[in-house]
C-alpha cells in the first residue's frame, strides 16, 4: 500500500467518524460541533481530490458559516430537546431506516466501483475555450461564462431564501433589525478579535475575489470571508444589524443579480444570446459581475445567518 | 486514482448516514444536520466524478466542481431558511415537535401577540 493511499484511508476514516458522531451524538450541541469538524475535514478531502476552489467554499460555507448558523440555533433550542427525544421512531422503524440507508450506501458504493472507464470529462472543452474569456481559473470560467445561467439563478435562490427568512418576522417587527442586539465585554477577547481581524479579513476577501480569475478563489469565497467579518463585528456588539427596510441594504442585495441580468440581456441585444459576452469585453464584464456579486453575496450570507427581524427599527 | 475509490466509498457512507439521521432523529435541528450530511455526500460523489475526469493538466473536470460550488451555496441558503422556520415554530409554540397532535398548551408560557 502506497503512502498516499494510506493517508487517504486515514482521512476517510476521520471524516466518517465525525459524520457518525453528528448522527449518533445524544445531544444537539455536540452533534453540531461534530458537523462543523466534519465540514472542515471535508475541505481537506476536497484538496486531495484536486479541487481547491471547492475546498475553499466548503471550509468557508460548509464548515464556517453553516457552523455559525447551526450553533446559533442550537443554544436556544436546547430546551426543546428532551420533550422531542421521546418522539423518536420505534425499534422496528429504526431497523428499517438502518436497512434502507445501508442499501442506499451499498448501491452508491457499488456504483463508485463500476464508474465508466475512461471517465467522461469536459476538461478538454473547458481548456479549449478558456481563451474566449481571458481567465486562467477553469472553475471560474465555468461559473461565470460556460454555465453562467446556473450562477445567476443561484444568486436569485439566495435572495429568495432571504425573503423567506425575513417573511417569518412577526408583523410588528417587519422592516426591523434581525436577531438580538449582541453585547460582549468591550475589553474581552471577542471585541478584541472583532477589531483585529476585519482589516485583514477584508483584504483577504478582496484578494480572493481578484485572484479567483486565475487561481483558486472567486466571488463566493471572497464574499463569504467578507460576510464572516461583518458577522464577527456584529456578534461582538461593535455594530448593530441594519433594519431590513433600509434602502441601501435593498440596493446592495439586488446589485449582484441585477448586474448579471443586465449583462445577460445586453448579450441578447449585442452578442449571440442571453449571457453571451462579446469576446473583446468578456473579462471586464465578468469582473464587473463578480464585484457586484461579491458584495451581494457578503451581505446576503451575513443576513441569512442573522435571521428574521426580531426588533423594531427604532431600538 | 486511488483517491477516487476511497473518497467515493466515503461519499456513499456519508449519504447512508445522512439518510438514516433524517429518518431516525426526531428533532428537526438534527434532521437539518442529517440532511446537510446527506447533501455533502452527494457533493463528494460529484467531486469523485470530477477527479476521474482530470485531463489536460486540470486536477479535475471543472464543470462538476463548479456545480458543487453552486450546490454548497444553495444548500446553505436552504439550511438558513429551514432554521428560521424551526426558530419561528419554537417561538410560536414553545416546542420543536413535528407531530400533528402536539398539545396546544405547550406554548402557554411563551409570549404571544
Amino acid at each position: 500500500m502506497s503512502l498516499a493511499l494510506a493517508l487517504e484511508i486515514v482521512f476517510a476514516v476521520v471524516v466518517l467518524s465525525a459524520a457518525v458522531w453528528t448522527i449518533a451524538a445524544r445531544e444537539i450541541f455536540p452533534a453540531v460541533a461534530g458537523f462543523v469538524g466534519y465540514g472542515l475535514l471535508l475541505a481537506l478531502v476536497w484538496m486531495r481530490l484536486g479541487a481547491p476552489d471547492v475546498a475553499l467554499t466548503e471550509a468557508a460555507i460548509g464548515g464556517g458559516l453553516t457552523g455559525a448558523l447551526l450553533l446559533g440555533a442550537a443554544a436556544p433550542l436546547r430546551a426543546s430537546e428532551r420533550p422531542v427525544a421521546v418522539e423518536g421512531p420505534g425499534r422496528v422503524l429504526r431497523w428499517l431506516a438502518a436497512a434502507l440507508s445501508a442499501t442506499v450506501a451499498v448501491a452508491l458504493a457499488a456504483s463508485v466501483l463500476f464508474l465508466p472507464d475512461p471517465a467522461p470529462t469536459l476538461a478538454p472543452a473547458a481548456a479549449e475555450n478558456a481563451s474566449a474569456t481571458g481567465l486562467g481559473n477553469p472553475v471560474t470560467n465555468v461559473l461565470m461564462a460556460f454555465r453562467a445561467m446556473d450562477t445567476m439563478l443561484e444568486k436569485v435562490v439566495l435572495l429568495l431564501a432571504l425573503v423567506g427568512v425575513w417573511s417569518l418576522a412577526p408583523d410588528r417587527f417587519w422592516g426591523g433589525r434581525p436577531g438580538p442586539r449582541h453585547h460582549a465585554d468591550p475589553l474581552g477577547v471577542l471585541a478584541f478579535l472583532a477589531r483585529l481581524l476585519p482589516p485583514l479579513g477584508i483584504v483577504v476577501g478582496i484578494y480572493m475575489l481578484w485572484a479567483g480569475a486565475d487561481h483558486p478563489g472567486g466571488a463566493f469565497q471572497g464574499g463569504t470571508i467578507l460576510a464572516a467579518m461583518w458577522l464577527l463585528v456584529m456578534m461582538a456588539g461593535l455594530t448593530d444589524t441594519p433594519p431590513v427596510s433600509r434602502r441601501w441594504l435593498r440596493v446592495v442585495l439586488i446589485a449582484g443579480p441585477a448586474v448579471f441580468l443586465i449583462v445577460g440581456i445586453g448579450g441578447l441585444a449585442l452578442g449571440d444570446g442571453f449571457l453571451a459576452y462579446p469576446v473583446a469585453y468578456a473579462k471586464p464584464l465578468i469582473l464587473a459581475i463578480e464585484f457586484a456579486m461579491t458584495l451581494t453575496i457578503a451581505v446576503t450570507l451575513a443576513l441569512l445567518v442573522a435571521g428574521p427581524p426580531e426588533r423594531s427599527a427604532e431600538r | 486514482m486511488s483517491e477516487a475509490i476511497v473518497f467515493g466509498l466515503c461519499a456513499a457512507v456519508a449519504v447512508g448516514l445522512g439518510l438514516y439521521g433524517v429518518i431516525a432523529n426526531p428533532h428537526p435541528l438534527r434532521k437539518i444536520l442529517a440532511l446537510n450530511l446527506l447533501g455533502s455526500g452527494v457533493f463528494l460523489y460529484f467531486g469523485v466524478v470530477a477527479r476521474r475526469g482530470a485531463a489536460v493538466g486540470f486536477g479535475g473536470d471543472p464543470v462538476p466542481q463548479a456545480l458543487v460550488i453552486t450546490g454548497i451555496v444553495v444548500a446553505f441558503s436552504a439550511t438558513a431558511l429551514a432554521i428560521a422556520l424551526l426558530w419561528r415554530l419554537f417561538q410560536a409554540t414553545g416546542s420543536a415537535t413535528l407531530r400533528d397532535d402536539a398539545p396546544a398548551s405547550a406554548g402557554a408560557n411563551v409570549t404571544h401577540r
